[in-house]
This record gives C-alpha cells, sequence and structure tokens, in this order.
C-alpha cells in the first residue's frame, strides 16, 4: 500500500517537470551556496587550530648575556604555567636557520659582516594551553623579564583571523536563514501551484472518502524527494570546484600546512537531512493552508 | 434531542432547510428512508433533487434542521470522521466528476485504494465491475476521451465498486438510451436486492413508473405529497 503513495509522489514530480525541475534547481543553489560557505568556515576553522597548535613564542635578548643569565632565564620560564620546553636558539643556529630558508638568495646574507640576529628562546606550549587568550598571557609573562628584550607569536595575525573566523560565523547564520527560509517559500510555493493543478482530483477523492492523510502523504513525500535530489545535486555541484582549488593549494604549498578537506560523511548527510527538512517543510505550510478550510 | 434511535431507517431528515444566499433549494424537508430500500427523488429541473443527496454525504452544510446517516447525527460529526461517513455511500454525480487525468481503471480504483485494498483484490474487483457495466474495453482510456453515457457507466461502476450501505444515484441515466438506461437500472437493483439501500434523483417519471418503486416527489425545494 505504501508503494501506491511513491507511486503517486513519482508521477506528481513527473506530472510537471519543469515546474519541479525549478524547484530542485532552487534547492541545489541554496545548498550550494549555503555548503560553499559552510566548506569554507569548516577549513578556515581547522587552519586556525593547526596554526594555533604550531605557535611558539620566541623571547629574543637585546644583547648577549652570560651563560649565567641564560639558565636564569630559562629556569623561570619553565616554570611558568602552560610551558612545555624552552630551547636556547644561538644567534648563528638563527642565521643559519634563514639561510636554509631562503636558499637560493641566501647569497644575500652572504655579505653581511657581523650577524644581526639576536639570541633567544623557542617556547613550546602544551596542548592544553593552546588556546589565543593564555599564549597572550604567557608572552605578557616572558616580556617581563628585564633581559628579554622581546616577544614574538604572531598575535596580530592571530587575533585578526579570528575576528574574521567570527564574523565569517555570524554573516553565515544570517546567509543560511536566509536561504532557508527562500527554499521554504520555494517549494511552498510549488507544492501550492500542484495543489492548485490537481484541486478537482483532490475534491473528487474526499468525496469518495479519501482521508487528509492519504492524500497529503505523496505530497510530502514529493518534498522529500525533492530536497534529497536538490541536496545532493548541491553538493555534487560544490564538489567539483572544490576539487579544483584543493588541488592547487596542495600543489602550490605543502598539504601539511594546508589540510584542505571536504564535508565528513556525517555532515554531508547532515546537509541532506536538512534539505529534505526543508522540502517536508515547504510541503506542510502549503498543505495546511490548502486543505485545512 | 435526536438520535438514531430508531435502527430500521438508514437516512433521516428533519425539517431540513438549505439556503444558497436568497434562493431556497430545500425547505422543510422531513424523511425516512430505510435499510435496503430502493427509493426515487422525483422532481423537474430546479427542484432541489442534487442539493437533497450533497447534504447526506455533507458535499454542503445544511442551513437548519438535522439529518441521521446509518445512526450518525450530520450536524456533531467531527471533521476526520467525514471520510468515513462518504465511505457509507457510493454517489454517481450528476456531472461524474472522474477525474480527467486518470485512466477509467485507476478512477475506479482509487475508491479501493482509499480502502487499503491489496492491488491483486482492486485488479480483479475493478476488471469485473467494468465487465458489468460494458466498460472492460476501455480500461485504459482517460473519460475525456469517452461519449457521455460511457462515462455515467464508469461513473456508475466506480460507485458501486466499494460495496457500499447506499447507493446515491442523481441522473444515472441521463444520458443514456432506454436500453441502457434499463441494463443500469438492473445493475442497481441487484445491489438492492443484495441489501443496499440506493437513492435514485431523477426526472425520467417513465423509469420511475415502470418500475413500481417508491418516490419522494419534490417540487421547488420541497417534498410533495
Ligand atoms: N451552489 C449553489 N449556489 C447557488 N444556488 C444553488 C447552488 N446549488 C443549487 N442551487 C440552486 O438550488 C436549486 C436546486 O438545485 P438542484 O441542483 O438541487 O436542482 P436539481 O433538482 O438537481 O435540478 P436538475 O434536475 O436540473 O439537476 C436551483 O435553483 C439551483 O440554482
Ligand atoms: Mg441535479
Amino acid at each position: 500500500m505504501t508503494s501506491l503513495f511513491y507511486k503517486r509522489a513519482i508521477e506528481g514530480i513527473l506530472e510537471n517537470k519543469f515546474l519541479q525541475g525549478v524547484t530542485i534547481l532552487t534547492f541545489a543553489l541554496s545548498i550550494l551556496i549555503v555548503c560553499a560557505y559552510l566548506l569554507f568556515f569548516i577549513n578556515a576553522n581547522d587552519f586556525m587550530n593547526s596554526w594555533e597548535k604550531g605557535i611558539r613564542i620566541m623571547a629574543y635578548f637585546g644583547s648577549d648575556q652570560h651563560q649565567e643569565e641564560l639558565e636564569n632565564v630559562k629556569r623561570k620560564i619553565q616554570k611558568m604555567p602552560g610551558v612545555q620546553s624552552v630551547r636556547f636558539i644561538s644567534k648563528e643556529e638563527a642565521l643559519n636557520r634563514m639561510k636554509e630558508k631562503l636558499k637560493t638568495q641566501a647569497s644575500l646574507l652572504m655579505d653581511l659582516k657581523e650577524n644581526p640576529l639576536p639570541d633567544a628562546f623557542e617556547v613550546k606550549i602544551i596542548a592544553a594551553s593552546q588556546r589565543i587568550g593564555k599564549i597572550e598571557n604567557l608572552a605578557t609573562q616572558i616580556k617581563a623579564i628585564p633581559s628579554v628584550d622581546e616577544v614574538e607569536y604572531g598575535r596580530r595575525w592571530l587575533n585578526r583571523f579570528s575576528n574574521v573566523l567570527a564574523l565569517f560565523r555570524l554573516t553565515g547564520y544570517a546567509l543560511g536563514g536566509l536561504f532557508f527560509m527562500a527554499t521554504v517559500f520555494i517549494v511552498a510555493n510549488t507544492i501550492r501551484l500542484a495543489l492548485y493543478s490537481k484541486r478537482e482530483e483532490i475534491e473528487i477523492m474526499r468525496l469518495i472518502g479519501a482521508t487528509d492523510r492519504f492524500i497529503k502523504i505523496p505530497f510530502y513525500i514529493e518534498g522529500l524527494i525533492q530536497g534529497a535530489l536538490g541536496g545532493l545535486i548541491g553538493l555534487s555541484l560544490l564538489f567539483i570546484p572544490f576539487k579544483w582549488i584543493a588541488t592547487n593549494i596542495e600543489h602550490s604549498f605543502s598539504s601539511a600546512l594546508f589540510p584542505i578537506r571536504f564535508f565528513p560523511l556525517e555532515v554531508f548527510l547532515g546537509i541532506i537531512i536538512c534539505s529534505m527538512f526543508v522540502g517536508w517543510l515547504g510541503c506542510y505550510l502549503s498543505l495546511k493552508q490548502f486543505l485545512e478550510v | 434531542m435526536i438520535d438514531g434511535g430508531d435502527n430500521s431507517s438508514i437516512i433521516r431528515m428533519f425539517h431540513v432547510h438549505k439556503h444558497y444566499g436568497s434562493k431556497k433549494a430545500l425547505i422543510n424537508a422531513t424523511l425516512d428512508i430505510h435499510r435496503n430500500e430502493f427509493v426515487f427523488i422525483c422532481g423537474p429541473s430546479g427542484a432541489g433533487k442534487t442539493t437533497l443527496l450533497k447534504l447526506l454525504y455533507l458535499g454542503d452544510k445544511v442551513s437548519a434542521g438535522q439529518i441521521i446517516v446509518d445512526g450518525i447525527n450530520l450536524s456533531r460529526i467531527p471533521r476526520k470522521r467525514i471520510p468515513f461517513l462518504r465511505r457509507k455511500f457510493g454517489i454517481i454525480f450528476q456531472d461524474y466528476k472522474l477525474i480527467s487525468t486518470k485512466t477509467v481503471f485507476e478512477n475506479i480504483a482509487l475508491v479501493l485504494e482509499v480502502t487499503r485494498n491489496t492491488r491483486r483484490f482492486i485488479e480483479k474487483k475493478v476488471k469485473s465491475v467494468l465487465r458489468t457495466v460494458g466498460m472492460e474495453g476501455r480500461i485504459n482510456a482517460y473519460p475525456p476521451s469517452l461519449s457521455g453515457g460511457e462515462q455515467q457507466r464508469v461513473a456508475v461502476a466506480r460507485a458501486v465498486v466499494g460495496d457500499p450501505k447506499v447507493i446515491l444515484a442523481d441522473e444515472p441515466t441521463g444520458n443514456l438510451d432506454a436500453e441502457s438506461s434499463h441494463i443500469i437500472f438492473d445493475f442497481l437493483n441487484q445491489f438492492y436486492n443484495r441489501g443496499a439501500t440506493v437513492v435514485i434523483a431523477t426526472h425520467d417519471l417513465n423509469l420511475v413508473r415502470k418500475t413500481k418503486k417508491s418516490v419522494i416527489h419534490l417540487n421547488q425545494g420541497q417534498i410533495v405529497a
């Protein structure tokens, strides 16, 4: 008996291919836009997290210090909460590192008569403290040590990035809400048109004793199918440019620096279910209006 | 208060009025139709025959008065129960009310689908009913491609396919020649013989006279004699 409802739903979709096509396309586009945004957000968030994880505080000395003072400072830093390890990086080591990084342009450094870089401590932070607030706190404490001239940990960059992300999150909600309403409205409208074109049929069905449920179920199935198809198409449309961008980024940067991912399966299914829910809701609204007179 | 106390009646009307705006379609109609009765409702065009039938299956609400169908007071029936009231009836509508986008088979099958029958039963039953009204050859046709008389026969088939307690027929022979009329009449009479109640609205007085069944006369919305 349930197969009958599916049959009627599919007939309903096939009866008005154009309208159904437009609705499914609207679904797909809404899903595409919202999910592109979501995908960007997820990856930016990942990036931010991995960045926070890799973060180290560099404490630079203004002038050369005695071995004793260096040991002293090292001990002080090690005692601070949140510190995992402290490593001394001499100015020679720093210069070598720099040469290595610059590779071909290393000759630029050849002409230097004297090493302009300061000695430094590299402070690694334990995982639990890898939050921007705690890092900031620790940096201030280290800077308070008199012989430490300067600390550096990419604060500005991190702050700005996390602010941008917060803004993105907000606009994401607004955008999601907007497309949600627009899609519900469009689905409701398609179903309303379908109901209108079938009003004679529906009236006859009621006269021969069909319950509201019997009349409604195929429309609900129709809405759910529209949602599922729209969601699938939208995500497929998103996957193509995603793949392209991801490959390009991985070519130009090391993939360890930019680990880019598509939605995990749970999120993927969640999106399809949301999309189906939108189809159901659109249906519910128009049926409520149309049948309960 | 009125209720369905008298169990020998399947349809009772008490002082029923129906007006559409200022137009009085039915005036103070009181009648009593017994279980397994065969009755004609006769009257000229505009007398209120269709209106009377419509009130029975709640196609419209009374303006005043009470109707009881199979023990159910129609003015107190909850909305959700209306489909179940309608399943007691097999209705032949004056304008047939066939779904033009569905085939003859689908139109008739719908009655049985609503009551959740199996596919196999539906197929068998619909085919056998179509055979009795002589429409088995047009099983896959769409109603707009049928003649008036053919549509009428499909409408008759749909009305009886669910083995209803009461058959309400609004001009079931209006579009048929004398011979076909008699076939349809005999067909409805078979259901009467098997225990159904049959109510036929018509202005075909010839048919009424020949069949010697009880008659309710309607004129200008009023029951006469
Ligand atoms: N929905 C309506 N709105 C306004 N007037 C109506 C409506 N339905 C019926 N009427 C009027 O009520 C009166 C009775 O109509 P009804 O259809 O019951 O007549 P009838 O006896 O079935 O006639 P016929 O033999 O031509 O079918 C008519 O005058 C008709 O115009
Ligand atoms: Mg009439």
